[in-house]
């Protein structure tokens, strides 16, 4: 979306709701069974920081965590299959996650409704 | 007499067990690519074919790796297989005494001696010819029993045949091995009873016999006794296509087909199937394999193949592994264990797509050199071994491109033991134009991974790939860089993926010497311990992984080293813990102590003459 305005490099993001009713949690919770380690995940955005996808596209671990967590799993599948697995996020995350495995078991869990 | 009703379960349960194999080896044969059928159709008349002779020899029947990993088990195995097939061969020739040269009914060699009652030779006579054969024969069932016997001691001290932990077989595997082991002591039973009352027996045979006769009432057991051996033949007969027994015919088509040229491809395949039949569950890869450490004891080679054949594999049998080949290393058939984890995998994970388009934007190196550095990922994240390569480079006057400087894109090796080949391929081909791009001659990569998968899946027109440990190696040999020494005691870590993955052992030990004293490893080589930190696991916690590495530190510490050096920047990132062991890649080693060669002292004092 282009801006007229002066660009300082911020931009407004919408105030919006997360709606607990329309979103989806069984895929999050499919997740966490079969990688328990989702929930030690604290958001803090070192997978991202360093990850080899994120170099060339946007992709964010991060995001796709918060995503999940949150339910919306619209568009998720298209955004994980850019991981190229190659378990840099996994050796910096402080509260070692399985990442590796967590984006396989999302894709698996996104694919299949359940793992 | 040359038919008694009591052959039949023998004589049926062998037909039934022709028939079976001829039905299963015919599918995978039918299974089999085109091109894979002529290529083994080709070996039977190829050079191979001796090789396959050969190896069959050393191994289905002497089971020489056998003996390298312990003498008795090795003893144990070979007096069953050898034992067995040459009571066959003479039992075969000992009957045609009888026939007159002619080719008898299978199971007329088997119960010969129910059927002759060769009463002509005495006890102890072996130099004629019916003599000698009985004693030949008697001392083969011995040297059998022999090996039930350590079989048997083997359930109460498998520690004396080397194996900490045995395999736990399943409930139709212990039928089978039941009627194996009572196979040959109802045999020696049915010939010494028989032995009792009509004579001819051999040494062994007629002794017992005699014994026997004293307290025994012989003429009532020694027909029920021949119809027990015949019917024991028949169950494990019968058993052997569904058990683990199964390894004995499919371990001579498994020699055959890779003397042959034929490789595993893709899973599940006909190789891939007799690989699975080929296992004799012996166990040989559950004591190498470090995944016990962690507790985790139920992922081992031997019970993945199991269930694979059982189609009973689940996600925890096939993510459970490191893939740090040393059950492969292990393995005395040679089975390739991670070949068959990754089809698993891949099985299991066939319906994730990978997405890379993204990448299709990434620039495409201008400079022309004829080096091209890869750091890789792991590279990047320990930024010690790039800096310390570029030094090296710097100091050794080599023009090269460093084509991941700016973060890389994956090599495609993560993926590939994921399982997920197809996402691989897309990341090898945009990798291939990259590094192809940089019209380098040579590819010198820092991670151990990217070596392997460079090596093994990417076609790049004959650039040479080279790990930056053999790299380093060639400049010094080459006079380009001079080391100097210092005096520390260093210890070398075979990473998993250089060492058993790419047969890469000595040349950084060559390096590494001449800077340092190298203490001697307990287990190195193609023994290494895996550091834990491998990619190749996908469902190991972090503590599991901890333990693993703590187990792989004790083993390195043993000699107190000053300092722990490996080539791999995962291993070294996974073994420095902090704990004051100084961990180092042998890049920067190498940059820590080169000193400015003699060459190029003269070149560079020639160089000031000239401005001058």
């Amino acid at each position: 979306m282009e801006r007229k305005s002066i660009n300082f490099g911020y931009a407004i993001v919408q105030d919006r709701q997360i709606d607990f009713d329309a979103n989806k949690h069984e895929i999050c919770r499919a997740v966490a069974v079969a990688e328990p380690t989702l929930n030690l995940c604290i958001s803090c955005g070192t997978c991202a920081a360093t990850c080899s996808a994120g170099l060339f596209t946007d992709f964010s671990l991060r995001k796709v965590i918060l995503l999940l967590k949150r339910g919306e799993t619209e568009g998720l599948l298209k955004e994980v299959s850019k991981c190229m697995l190659c378990g840099k996020c996994q050796l910096v995350c402080p509260r070692n996650v399985s990442t590796r495995n967590l984006v396989i078991q999302i894709s698996k869990a996104l694919i299949n409704g359940k793992p | 007499m040359t038919f008694d009703l009591f052959v039949i379960p023998f004589f049926g349960g062998l037909l039934f067990m022709i028939i079976v194999l001829f039905l299963k080896y015919s599918r995978w044969i039918a299974m089999m690519d085109a091109s894979d059928r002529v290529k083994a159709g080709m070996a039977f008349f190829s050079a191979s074919l001796p090789v396959t002779i050969r190896e069959i020899f050393w191994e289905s029947l002497l089971h020489r790796r056998m003996f390298k990993k312990n003498p008795l088990l090795g003893f144990m195995h070979m007096s069953f297989a050898l034992g067995w097939l040459l009571l066959i061969l003479m039992g075969n020739l000992e009957s045609r005494i009888y026939s007159g040269g002619h080719i008898n009914p299978p199971y007329y060699p088997i119960f010969l001696k129910f059927f002759i009652h060769d009463k002509r030779v005495l006890p102890f006579e072996i130099f004629t010819l019916p003599g000698f054969f009985r004693f030949t024969m008697d001392l083969l069932l011995l040297f059998v029993l022999s090996g039930l016997g350590l079989a048997l001691f083997k359930r109460a001290r498998s520690k004396w045949f080397g194996l900490k932990r045995t395999t736990r077989h399943n409930s139709f595997d212990k039928w089978a091995i039941i009627s194996l082991w009572l196979i040959f002591p109802l045999r020696l039973l049915a010939e010494s009873f028989t032995a009792g009352i009509y004579q001819g027996g051999g040494f062994l045979t007629n002794s017992l016999g005699h014994i026997f006769a004293a307290f025994l009432p012989l003429k009532y057991l020694v027909y029920p006794s021949w119809w027990a051996y015949s019917s024991m033949l028949g169950i494990f007969f019968i058993t052997l296509p569904w058990s683990r027994f199964m390894h004995i015919p499919t371990e001579i088509v498994l020699i055959f087909l890779r003397n042959a040229g034929i490789e595993q491809g893709k899973y599940p395949g006909s190789f891939s199937q007799i690989e699975l039949r080929a296992c004799p569950r012996c166990g040989v890869c559950i004591d190498v394999c470090q995944m016990n450490e962690a507790g985790l004891t139920g992922s081992s080679a031997v019970y993945l193949i199991r269930s694979l054949r059982e189609k009973q594999a689940g996600v925890f049998l096939h993510s459970n592994c490191m893939m740090c080949g040393r059950c492969l290393e292990a393995c005395p058939v040679g089975i390739d264990t991670l070949g068959l984890r990754v089809g698993a995998r891949g099985v299991d994970n066939r319906q994730i797509e990978a997405d890379f388009t993204y990448l299709a934007k990434q620039p495409v190196p201008a400079t022309k050199a004829d080096v091209v550095y890869f750091a890789g990922c792991m590279g990047h994240l320990t930024p010690g071994v790039k800096n310390a390569m570029i030094k090296i480079f710097e100091r050794a006057g080599i023009d090269f491109n460093f084509l991941d400087e700016d973060g890389s894109i994956c090599c495609g090796r993560p993926l590939k033991l994921a399982g997920m080949q197809t996402a691989a391929s897309k990341l090898i081909t945009e990798n291939t134009k990259a590094i192809l791009g940089t019209k380098a001659k040579i590819l010198v990569t820092s991670c151990p991974i990217c070596y392997k998968i460079f090596n093994t899946d990417y076609n790049l027109n004959g650039m040479q790939v080279m790990h930056h440990s053999v790299y380093i190696d060639t400049l010094v040999k080459e006079g380009k860089i001079v080391l100097e020494p210092a005096a520390f005691r260093a210890v070398y870590h075979d990473p998993c993926e250089l060492g058993r993955g790419s047969g890469i052992y000595e040349q950084p030990r060559n390096v590494l010497k001449q800077i340092a004293e190298v203490a001697d490893v307990a287990q190195d080589r193609e023994n290494s311990l895996c550091c834990g930190g491998s990619i190749g696991d996908l469902a190991m916690s972090a503590v599991q992984r901890n333990i693993i590495r703590d187990g792989a530190l004790s083993i390195l510490c043993e000699s107190n080293p000053d300092m722990l050096v490996t080539a791999c920047p995962l291993c070294k990132k996974t073994l420095d813990t902090g704990n004051g062991l100084i961990v180092k890649d042998i890049a920067e080693i190498v940059a820590d102590r080169m000193t400015v060669s003699i060459k190029q002292t003269v070149s560079r004092s020639l160089a000031g003459q000239m401005s001058v």
